[in-house]
């Protein structure tokens, strides 16, 4: 247990320095930040400075490594555009977006696993065949499109929801929430609405196949012949047969909806870490982004260890040490 | 019922939020400081006016007019005296001086890199005659003075001691003279400001402004629409008919200072990209030749382009800065189209069956920008001058143009003078001079950069916008670049609220009225 968790951190470790270097080459080979930041009134003397300034000048493996000497001690350089430590510019707007995140994930799972459930117990009634076509529309829909569109029907149409932007925030712990108030929750419905869309429809379609399956096990089958109820035949028998598979997937959603809430982010103006990616994306600030994407791969490494632990509480077949 | 019931529940909250004195704005980019001598950046230059002021303000039309600073001359031509408005408050009660315009604009050479120092670089003397006059000298004489420090807004010299960057976006620092006290900014959400009561000039109708930060084009829209923003800037073009049909709401139009111009490369003797139509190199560079370079800009249908394209949102050109700026030539028109004329040229010069060429332009910059390369692409080809569009974020782009690695390349560029454009646009490239920095088509002409130096060491104004004017003439009449159109830019907002639209593109929620 202990092993397999030094091993993952181990792993972590190279997955950061080879992720960063891509970042840092990937960065330097579109452009120079300065030329989008520089004041255009500047003469050629003045770029020149602000380029050496910056250390952008330098030959690009030294200001790699001189990136990674920094960033041992905790320092991942500040911001070209913002003018902070890009590290605390991260974290300050990270509680925005695993609240959005989180609500998006808990309307995913809250409604997909009992319509996946209904829709695979009866999968021939109306109410089945409904679910299973309205989940088609949540994978096919473009998100930039749908979230548009809940815009112009909830905010436009009928003045029921805010159109954009995070609602008043108070401190939970520490952090600063915006669930706590009713204004922050419409302001939260939207975006975690659209956010979620995606995810809804894969958490229906794979609890249905997985109830399907489970159905037709032999220890259903036994469950039945006992003359136990249905509710516990569905609630225990099926239900915790059908999470594992799940459970991987709504893990790896919650990664990659904390990481890339982009587009509901920009369309919301949801001050979250996405649309600072993408801000930073399009000026080339290379601290952000590259800072960025380092605690974007730490939480990936602890969200499939968290995974795998929940894993092997469902199935007691895995063992973890064998995982790998 | 359903339908009947929409409107009227859109109309019901329409009328609760036009009450009270708050101005709610959509800005169109992210905000990224609060400190007032860092980046150049419109969004933060827009907060700065805000909560402080400059010793200059433009006015509407982009025109020099007195702001902190009540009147100032050139004693000498190296020595400018300004005589500062008496009076005037800090937000933190203290007394306006000559002591913080003299920390403001040393300050503007402590921010980690800050680039505010252009603005304030040739400035080598300051002295204090007494706490509101103060005399600045520079090396040699430089007409801009006044002009440049419009761009350096006047921070408190007792607050902003030893203020680092975090402490202006906490607020801390925030102390400045101008319209509005700081409130609130929350990074990539919005920035609260409330009235400033001392305010010398005149006084805004809001008591509480909020700058909301919504980026995506049909989201602000949405917000306007929904009632929650007020007004919003930067309206896509494609909007502005559904827009116009809406009677709930008012528009405001303006030339902006932002022209958007081709350069040529005319110093290679191969540009990048410029090919005879089979692909092979050709045996000189057709940019060198002047009718060639009249050709192309006869091919170009500026009007079509505005009206279609750009739904009327934008003024064809023929100068490198618009209308109302100083130094603009009223006398030069945009180049008539005539694609017979130009193949014309073409043939002249020894071109009769065109060329190709890489036509490079931006996709997320200027206002549909890559619809306009690809437009002029066709209009090109009408006249057997083969185009292909290159379009590139602007983050990729810029670089690429610095480096030279473009033959014909879509720029756009804003000045409140026409003498400040030509000297980074085609005065020839000399980095001693600080001429050029931005002159991608390498275009030089002796006669234009004389009258430039002369220009810049004229503190006489009537004479300055002269010599400008000659310089425009001269380097517009050589076609140096390919002007194509002035930007329009767009404010919207509810009714009854009107705007004064301006020039330098700015949002003023001081220039906001309730009517």
């Amino acid at each position: 247990m202990l092993s397999h968790i030094a091993r993952r951190v181990l792993q972590s470790f190279a997955v950061l320095g080879v992720m960063s270097l891509l970042v840092f080459t990937g960065v330097y080979a579109i452009g120079n930040p300065i030329d989008i930041l520089v004041n255009p009134h500047s003469d050629q003397k003045e770029i020149a400075r602000a380029i050496a300034a910056l250390g952008l000048d330098r030959p690009l493996l030294e200001q790699y490594f001189s990136f990674i000497k920094h960033a041992a001690t905790g320092d991942l350089g500040r911001s070209f555009a913002f003018n902070v430590p890009a590290i605390g510019l991260i974290l300050e707007r990270m509680p925005a977006t695993i609240e959005l995140a989180t609500a998006a994930m808990l309307i995913a799972v809250l409604l997909g696993i009992p319509l996946g459930l209904w829709a695979g117990l009866k999968p021939d009634s109306a109410a089945g065949k409904t679910i299973m076509a309205g989940s088609i529309l949540g994978f096919s829909l473009p998100t930039f499109w749908v979230g548009l569109i809940l815009i112009m029907v909830f905010s436009v149409w009928l003045g029921a929801l805010p159109t954009s932007g995070r609602g008043p925030t108070t401190n939970l712990l520490g952090i600063p929430v915006s669930f706590l108030s009713l204004e922050g929750l419409r302001h939260l419905i939207l975006p975690a609405v659209n956010l979620a869309l995606f995810n809804l429809a894969l958490i229906i379609r794979l609890a249905r196949t997985a109830t399907r399956e489970a159905l037709q096990q032999d220890y259903i089958r036994f469950a039945r012949a006992k003359g136990l109820t249905e509710n516990r035949i569905v609630g225990v028998h099926v239900l915790k047969n059908a999470l594992p598979p799940i459970v991987t997937v709504v893990g790896v959603e919650f990664g990659s909806v904390i990481a890339f809430a982009v587009v509901t982010e920009s369309i919301f103006a949801w001050p979250g870490m996405g649309k600072l990616l993408i801000d930073s994306i399009n000026v080339l600030d290379r601290p952000v982004i590259v800072g960025y994407l380092c605690i974007v791969v730490t939480w990936f490494v602890a969200i499939n260890l968290l995974v795998d632990l929940a894993y092997s509480w469902l199935d007691p077949r895995v063992r973890l040490g064998e995982v790998t | 019922m359903c339908l009947l019931r929409i409107p009227l529940a859109a109309a019901v909250l329409w009328t609760c939020v036009a009450q009270g004195a708050e101005l709610r704005i959509g800005l169109a980019a992210d905000v990224t400081s609060m400190d007032p001598h860092f980046l150049n950046l419109q969004p933060n230059v827009n907060i700065s006016w805000h909560v402080f002021d400059a010793l200059t303000h433009v006015n509407e039309d982009a025109r020099l007019v007195p702001g902190l600073a009540d009147s100032w001359r050139a004693i000498d031509p190296t020595t400018w005296e300004f005589r500062l408005r008496r009076g005037v408050k800090f937000h933190d009660g203290t007394d306006f001086t000559a002591e913080d315009v003299v920390f403001s604009i040393e300050r503007t050479f402590l921010v980690p890199n800050g680039q505010f120092r252009t603005f304030t670089q040739r400035i080598v003397g300051k002295r204090i005659v007494d706490a509101h006059t103060l005399r600045l000298t520079t090396a040699t004489p430089y007409a801009m003075v006044p002009y440049d420090l419009n761009s350096v807004h006047i921070v408190s010299k007792k607050a902003a001691t030893g203020a680092r960057p975090e402490d202006f976006d906490s607020g801390k620092a925030m102390i400045g003279s101008g319209p509005f006290r700081f409130i609130r900014f929350a990074r990539g959400d919005r920035v609260e400001l409330a009235r400033n009561d001392g305010y010398w000039g005149s006084r805004s109708a809001w008591d509480k402004v909020t700058f909301r930060i919504a980026p995506t084009d049909p989201a602000r829209l949405a917000g306007l629409l929904s009632g929650e923003l007020d007004a919003i800037e930067q309206v896509p073009t494609a909007d502005l008919p559904r827009i116009r049909r809406d009677s709930r709401l008012q528009i405001a139009q303006k030339v902006s200072w932002r022209t958007i111009f081709f350069h040529l490369d005319q110093r290679s003797a191969t540009p990048p990209g410029l090919t005879d139509k089979s692909g092979r190199p050709l045996a000189r560079n057709p940019f060198r030749d002047v009718r060639v370079r009249q050709a192309l800009s006869k091919a170009i249908n500026r009007q079509a382009i505005a009206e279609r394209l750009m739904d009327g949102a934008a003024l064809p050109a023929s100068n490198l800065v618009s209308p109302p700026v100083f130094g603009h030539a009223s006398d030069l028109k945009p180049e008539a189209y005539d694609p017979d004329g130009a193949r014309r040229l073409l043939a002249e010069a020894g071109y009769p069956d065109g060329f190709a060429l890489v036509l490079a332009s931006p996709n997320n910059r200027y206002v549909n920008d890559e619809q306009i390369a690809q437009a002029v692409a066709q209009m090109l080809a009408r006249i057997g001058v083969r185009a292909r569009v290159e379009a590139l974020p602007i983050s990729a782009y810029l670089t690429k143009g610095r480096n030279a690695e473009f033959g014909f390349a879509m720029l756009g560029w804003g000045s409140f003078s026409g003498d400040l454009a030509l000297r980074s646009l085609v005065a020839a490239v000399n980095s001693d001079k600080g001429f050029g920095a931005f002159n991608w088509s390498h275009y030089s002409n002796p006669r234009v950069d004389e009258l430039l130096e002369r220009a810049f060491a004229s503190v006489d104004e009537k004479q300055r916008e002269a010599l400008a004017r000659d310089a425009m003439r001269l380097a517009m009449r050589d076609h140096a670049v390919i002007p194509l159109h002035h930007q329009i830019t767009t404010w919207v907002m509810r009714k009854p609220l009107a705007y004064a639209p301006r020039t330098d593109e700015f949002t003023f929620a001081h220039h906001f009225r309730p009517q």
